[in-house]
């Protein structure tokens, strides 16, 4: 009997394919490659903004091109040119449907592959999806519940047309076009994205959702989404990725910005799947996220998210704790496998009296890749009894892996309090015979061990993600044994 | 039911066990007794199918099943159970959920669905009862922090869920104050049947005060040198090891 090793560990975890890597042939229209101010205004044309928009959108390019691709993070790849990318893409519209018949049986294949049948989707009704692609119904009713509280769901393009003021006054309040290198990128060519405004006093009923919008041509490679909760509101958001992994975008470059006024609490959950690229490390996309949120007074954002896809991963989920009493909470599962290289953590400003924030970060790494944490607390000088508490834990599986820690504290304040703790550990052959013996095999073992590990994160997902997000995780380090 | 016959393993090269025979009936209790170092815990681990030890020449079988071509995790799923010296610590797994996995893929590996909740619950409810064991405990992490006792009765725990043909219990004594032995023994006897085997290993008479043997084996340097009933435990108790030594 031959003897299992962490070579043979490692060889299995090698030879997992991309299980979510199908695609959707669905028609789509593409501007030329290249970028200039010609370009920008095109796509803001296309989309019929208002004059300001397009404005908004010049002025974050022209801040882009005098700046400089950073390259502070520890990943190493080749930087694209950012002249050879196509920077618009929208599907052709088609024409609405009656049925299910007539839904295109290659996007009910996507979903079937999935594992959620659309008569599972209409189970969940607790989840708004703000564009269901089979049925007008569901839609209407999440619509209906929403549109009775005064919520505000829809593509961004769209609530630039149907409520500018909301979107000028809050766009780009929270991560300035000048920001970062990639967050003008986005400001001068996002293509879409979400907008969610939650009335003053307002529960939202229902988790919201934008799990169906990743097969639409164009969303996912410049993503804006804005959320604002009015004062007292509270809203769950989630932001799904188990992209089809023939994306011929490889850059994406995303923005998030929250806005949790006074009282107000937004829960942010992120599952994120881009294609990673294959065992020999090419091809995967390549994902430069800029995620931050401002919390005014009492106001209280939790950032959770599971990373399990991408080639190069670049996020640092941020809490800007400007009110007093405001909370900041970050948990994260960055898996990384192959080649993959992930830079991520997060930021915690406190700049108001008695704010708390607590990160959590758990990385998994396999193969030969590399997992970093990033993080910073910052103690402003008028944070008065400001508290922090981080946990960062490694899990390595194989030798040739790496994990990072790179826990920065800038202290303005001596009342602060900050804790920080971090454990790395390795999946032993002694846990994995200890639960051969019980009769579990080694695929389900790690499954089981690497669960374990993430538990605390995964806890904090609502809980029809957590059954996806804990799904994602054992495929993305399970090889089919034998 | 376990034939074991001129077994030989070695780690690293290094031969550890040299040629051990062994046969174990429906029904019986055998004990291994031996020094430190003697091979006690690689006799287990082999007959379990630790890939880090080599097994270089002869015959394991149980119930006419060889084993030695067969992952420990199939030679589970045939029956074989070991308790262990030195459990491992799982963070984050529950012992139910622990257990529950462990239930479930037992099943599936004689073609049986998962085991209705329902009858999860009564079942974990009777052998928590049977070890006293608090149920809280149950929803701790996988041995994380658990106390050396606490680890050995989780360890008789798991094998009451279990329900294996063979349990290897390895030093399972150790750590154990004297009323959680007489709790752990009792509890061992009460699932001894004669359609199962047990194998003590130890190095104290006392467990064997509790659960009676019917043979007991000296192992001492990779081989069984002496084996006899219950009163060899006795005469070692009183001789001691160096006794052993003389006699090979
Ligand atoms: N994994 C291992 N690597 C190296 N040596 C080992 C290993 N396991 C056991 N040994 C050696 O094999 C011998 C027998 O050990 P063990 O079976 O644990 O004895 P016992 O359980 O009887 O005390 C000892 O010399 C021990 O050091
Ligand atoms: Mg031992």
């Amino acid at each position: 009997m031959s003897k299992y090793t962490e070579d043979d560990l490692r060889e299995e975890l090698k030879t997992k394919e991309y299980e979510y890597g199908f695609y959707t042939d669905i028609e789509s229209e593409t501007f030329k490659k290249g970028l200039n101010e010609d370009v920008v205004r095109a796509i803001s044309k296309k989309k019929n903004e208002p004059q300001w928009m397009t404005d908004w959108r010049l002025e974050a390019f022209r801040v882009w091109e005098q700046m400089e691709e950073p390259n502070w993070a520890n990943v190493t790849y080749k930087k694209p040119n950012f002249q050879e990318i196509a920077y618009y893409s929208a599907p052709k519209p088609k024409k609405k449907l009656d049925s299910l018949d007539e839904v295109d049986p290659d996007l009910l294949e996507t979903f079937k592959k999935l594992g959620i049948s659309l008569e599972e989707q209409k189970r969940l009704a607790n989840v708004a999806v703000d564009i269901v692609v089979d049925s007008v119904s569901v839609a209407t009713t999440f619509k209906k519940t929403l549109g009775e509280k005064g919520i505000i769901f829809m593509p961004i393009s769209e609530a630039i047309q149907e409520h500018p003021e909301l979107v000028r006054k809050h766009l780009g309040t929270v991560v300035p076009t000048t920001d970062n290198f990639y967050a003008a990128l986005n400001s001068a060519v996002f293509s879409d994205g979400s907008f969610c405004y939650i009335p003053k006093g307002v529960r939202c009923p229902m988790e919201l959702s934008t799990y169906f919008r990743i097969n639409e041509g164009g969303t996912g490679q410049f993503e804006r989404t804005l959320v604002v909760a009015d004062k007292g509101s509270y809203v769950s958001y989630l932001e799904g990725c188990t992209a089809p992994a023939r994306d011929e975008n490889q850059l994406h470059a995303a923005v998030v910005e929250l806005i949790a006024l006074d009282d107000a609490e937004i829960k942010y959950s992120t599952v994120q799947n881009w294609y990673p690229g294959d065992a020999e490390g090419s091809g995967g996309v390549f994902n430069f996220v800029t995620k931050r949120a401002l919390c005014e007074t009492n106001a209280k954002v939790s950032w959770t998210q599971v990373e399990t896809g991408s080639a190069i991963t670049w996020k640092y989920p941020s809490c800007i704790l400007k009110g007093n009493n405001s909370v900041g909470e970050f948990y994260s599962i960055a898996v990384t496998n192959n080649y993959q290289q992930a830079d991520t953590g997060t930021k915690m400003i406190h700049l108001g009296k008695n704010t708390k924030s607590t990160i959590i970060s758990k990385g998994i790494s396999a193969g030969k890749s590399q997992n970093s944490y990033r993080g910073l607390v910052h103690i402003g000088a008028r944070a008065e009894n400001a508290r922090n508490f981080s946990q960062c834990d490694s899990l390595l599986m194989g030798n040739e892996c790496g994990a990072h820690t790179f826990p920065y504290i800038e202290t303005k304040n001596s009342s602060a309090q900050i804790e920080h703790e971090a454990t790395t550990s390795k999946i032993g052959e002694e846990q994995l015979f200890y639960c051969n013996q019980r009769g579990i095999d080694t695929e389900k073992a790690i499954a089981l061990i690497v669960n374990g590990f993430s538990k605390e994160v995964l806890n904090k997902l609502p809980m029809e993600f957590a059954v996806e997000a804990q799904k994602l995780l054992e495929i993305s380090l399970e090889g089919s044994v034998g | 039911m376990l034939k074991i016959e001129n077994l030989h393993a070695s780690v690293e090269d290094r031969a550890i066990l040299k040629g051990i025979n062994l046969e174990v009936k429906p029904g019986e209790v055998h004990a291994i007794m031996g020094p430190n170092g003697a091979g006690k815990s690689t006799m287990a681990s082999v007959i379990a199918g630790n890939e880090s030890y080599e097994m270089t020449e002869g015959v394991i079988e149980l119930e006419g099943v060889d084993l030695a071509d067969l992952a420990p995790e199939e030679r589970a799923h045939q029956g074989v159970f070991l308790s262990f010296q030195y459990p491992v610590e799982i963070p984050g797994v529950s012992v139910t959920n622990f257990i529950k996995t462990a239930i479930n893929e037992n099943r599936k590996a004689k073609g049986l669905g998962d085991m209705p909740a329902k009858d999860l619950l009564k079942k974990i409810r009777e052998k928590s009862a049977l070890l006293e064991i608090d149920r809280k405990f149950l929803s701790r992490s996988l041995n994380e922090g658990f106390s050396g006792g606490e680890k050995k009765r989780n360890e008789i725990f798991q094998m009451a869920m279990l329900e294996p043909k063979l349990a290897i219990l390895d030093e399972t004594d150790s750590g154990l104050d004297i009323d959680a032995l007489r709790i752990v023994a009792s509890g061992v006897n009460k699932l001894k049947s004669k359609d199962n085997a047990v194998i003590i290993i130890t190095h104290y008479q006392r467990l064997l005060d509790y659960i009676k043997p019917d043979f007991v084996h000296v192992l001492y340097d990779g081989k069984i040198v002496k084996s006899g009933d219950a009163s060899l435990a006795l005469e070692l108790e009183e001789k001691g090891y160096d006794w052993i030594k003389e006699l090979v």
